[in-house]
């Protein structure tokens, strides 16, 4: 099976948004930067799908710049045997300008499986994968929770409101990855050190991200002091007296 | 003048509350800018469509088939396409539920136009102007959207419906022909149906200040009392597996905006104060007074859970009761 993997550098959860001075974009500084989690999860996938099926190749590709290098490393530390960079210092706020340059990359490379992430936790669009199957005209689920593929035919499950669907499709086809569909693995030291000699290919792309501009980037609207209505299980009334009376809400 | 074509969506036939957010969302931007409002319908037939027009639907176009019974992602994609390239829309509006996500990256690729997603406010201000939560709602971005159309998914929970009367008259309109490489055959549901996080008005979250799986009973009873509640659950019990995934609340699980989330022995990270900030209001119950979740809880109650929750289970109800 020859697996493409598309993963994306995104700061780290634990970090503290602070609004950079352009008022548009975060303040970089001192920002820890990973791989996006969900991303992890998608290697992780076609990791094992390698492993089970004998052969095949796995190959992480990232959008984005000069420091995406770092991101695909860690990918090739997990185990994918090569890495692409499309390099570009433009940070498409359209996820279909994304879409678009992954796709161009993608087309005709024979690729079995795409895998995404469900989501990037900076933008959390939840869209480039679905959209590079559009643009690809391929079959895709998103957001699976449980996959199992034979003979060029896969079923995959994704979880909606109170259940879950089940979908089955058939190859070539895009799957973006939900938490729960693995357990992404750790890089050992032996496959950090192997990925340092790994193939990594950086191809500049030009993107023009059109229709859509950032206005205007803030932090959300602080909440307004709280208070602690009391202690222990006698403090209950008057929580309930402040829900219905000030709050309103039962 | 913008139009606006508003995707709605069903469950097992009937039309989901979300329907009404989106229907209202999208008569705002059509009332600022002297547009109106269609309302897309995808299901089987006998779908009751006569409660779209009260919320602002000028027309609401039908489309059916016993195969559209469920989500079809090619079908669904095919026939929303058809329609807005049918008219002349300024935005297609759906809700960021399930279905949302899936269905909205699929309409702006064919489109090829902007997308955006899951958006918490919308306005028309010579164009379509949207605020979305950026890494996971530590940030709030103002877009506006120069092209034509565009695709714009609204989470749900954000908008309060509201009734403007308008003609809403229904109309068919045929399925679209497509090659199917995608089916979805099922849906699996629990046998102990509740709410989900993201759709129910009350969120009861539990964290590991309940000490094991068994111990979530106290917050399904106070979830029944409370009637129309869901049970949430943060990261750290959703990894020792004594809740599912489909529980978890923050910036790796799922983002909630209810009226009221409880949340009971739950620290408040930064990534779970991520997925429920937006909450209207929060309640937290937790034995630590210094614990990060009441810096964002209107109501704190600093005390042991096993006490509270119980005790909070019964005074509601009486409440209800009486
Ligand atoms: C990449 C990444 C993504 C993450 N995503 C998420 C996410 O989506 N959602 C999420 O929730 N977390 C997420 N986390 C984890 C997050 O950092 C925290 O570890 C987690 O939220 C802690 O869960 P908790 O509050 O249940 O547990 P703890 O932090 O252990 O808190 C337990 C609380 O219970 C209280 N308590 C204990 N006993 C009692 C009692 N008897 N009565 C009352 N109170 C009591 C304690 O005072 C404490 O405040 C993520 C972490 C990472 C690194
Ligand atoms: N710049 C990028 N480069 C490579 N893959 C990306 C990029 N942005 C998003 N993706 C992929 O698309 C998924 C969904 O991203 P998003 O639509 O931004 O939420 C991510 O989990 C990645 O797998």
């Amino acid at each position: 099976m020859k697996i493409a993997v598309c993963i994306k550098r995104v700061p780290d959860t634990e970090t503290r948004i602070r609004i950079g001075a352009d008022g548009k974009s975060i303040d970089q500084s001192g920002v820890k930067f990973v791989l996006n989690p969900y991303d992890e999860i998608a290697i992780e996938e076609a990791l094992q799908l390698k492993e089970k099926s004998g052969d095949g190749e796995v190959v992480a590709i990232a959008l984005g710049t000069e420091e995406s290098q770092e991101t695909i490393r860690t990918a090739l530390a997990m185990g994918a045997d090569r890495g692409i960079l499309l390099q570009t210092d433009v940070a498409p706020v359209n996820p279909v300008t994304v879409a678009k340059a992954l796709a161009a990359e993608l087309d005709g490379a024979g690729y079995d499986l795409i895998l995404f992430g469900k989501v990037s936790v900076d933008d959390g669009s939840q869209a480039v994968g679905t959209v590079v199957s559009e643009l690809l005209g391929l079959p895709s689920v998103s957001a699976i929770g449980g996959l199992e593929t034979a003979d060029g035919k896969g079923t995959a499950e994704r979880e909606i409101e109170g259940g879950v669907e089940v979908v089955e499709f058939s190859l070539p086809a895009v799957l973006t990855a939900e938490k729960g569909l693995n357990e992404p693995r750790y890089p050992a030291l032996r496959g950090i050190m192997m990925a340092k000699k790994k193939p990594l290919e950086v191809k500049p792309v030009e993107v023009s991200d059109e229709g859509i501009t950032v206005v205007e980037l803030a932090l959300p609207a602080e909440r307004p002091e709280g208070r602690i209505v009391g202690e222990g299980p006698d403090a209950v009334p008057a929580l309930i007296e402040a829900l219905r009376t000030e709050a309103k809400v039962l | 003048m913008a139009n606006v074509l508003a995707v709605l969506e069903q469950r097992g036939g009937a039309l989901k509350q979300v329907s009404h957010e989106v229907v209202t969302a999208a008569r705002t931007v059509a009332d600022a800018s002297g547009g109106g409002v269609d309302a897309l319908v995808l299901g089987p037939s006998g779908i009751d469509v006569s409660g779209v027009g009260a919320y602002g639907a000028d027309r609401v176009i039908v489309v059916e088939g016993d195969d559209l019974r469920l989500y079809q992602p090619e079908a669904y994609a095919a026939a929303t396409v058809a329609q807005t390239q049918s008219g002349d829309y300024a935005a297609v509006l759906m809700s960021a539920t399930a279905m949302g996500k899936d269905l909205a990256p699929r309409v702006a690729g064919r489109l090829d136009c902007p997308l955006a997603a899951d958006v918490t406010e919308l306005e028309w201000s010579d164009g379509i102007v949207v605020s979305r939560p950026w890494y996971s709602g530590k940030a709030i971005a103002k877009l506006e959207i120069a092209a034509a159309p565009c695709v714009v998914s609204v989470r749900p929970n954000v908008v309060n419906p509201i009734e403007r009367a308008h003609d809403g008259a229904a109309e068919k309109a045929p399925p679209a022909d497509v090659e199917v490489r995608a089916r979805t055959v099922e849906i699996k549901e629990p046998e102990k149906a509740r709410l989900d996080v993201t759709e129910a008005p009350v969120v009861v979250g539990g964290g590991r200040g309940l000490k094991e799986a068994e111990n979530f009973a106290l917050l399904e009873e106070l979830a029944d009392a409370l009637g129309t509640a869901a049970v949430g659950a943060s990261r750290a019990v959703v990894d020792a597996g004594w809740r599912s995934h489909a529980e978890q609340v923050g910036q790796t699980g799922k983002t909630v905006s209810p009226q009221l989330y409880i949340a009971v022995g739950i620290s408040g990270a930064i990534q779970h104060l991520a997925g429920m900030r937006t909450s209207k209001v929060i309640v937290a119950i937790n034995k630590d007074g210094d614990a990060p979740i009441f810096k964002v809880a209107d109501y704190g109650i600093v005390g042991d859970l096993f006490e509270v929750v119980p005790r909070l289970t019964q005074e509601i109800k009486n409440l209800r009761g009486g």
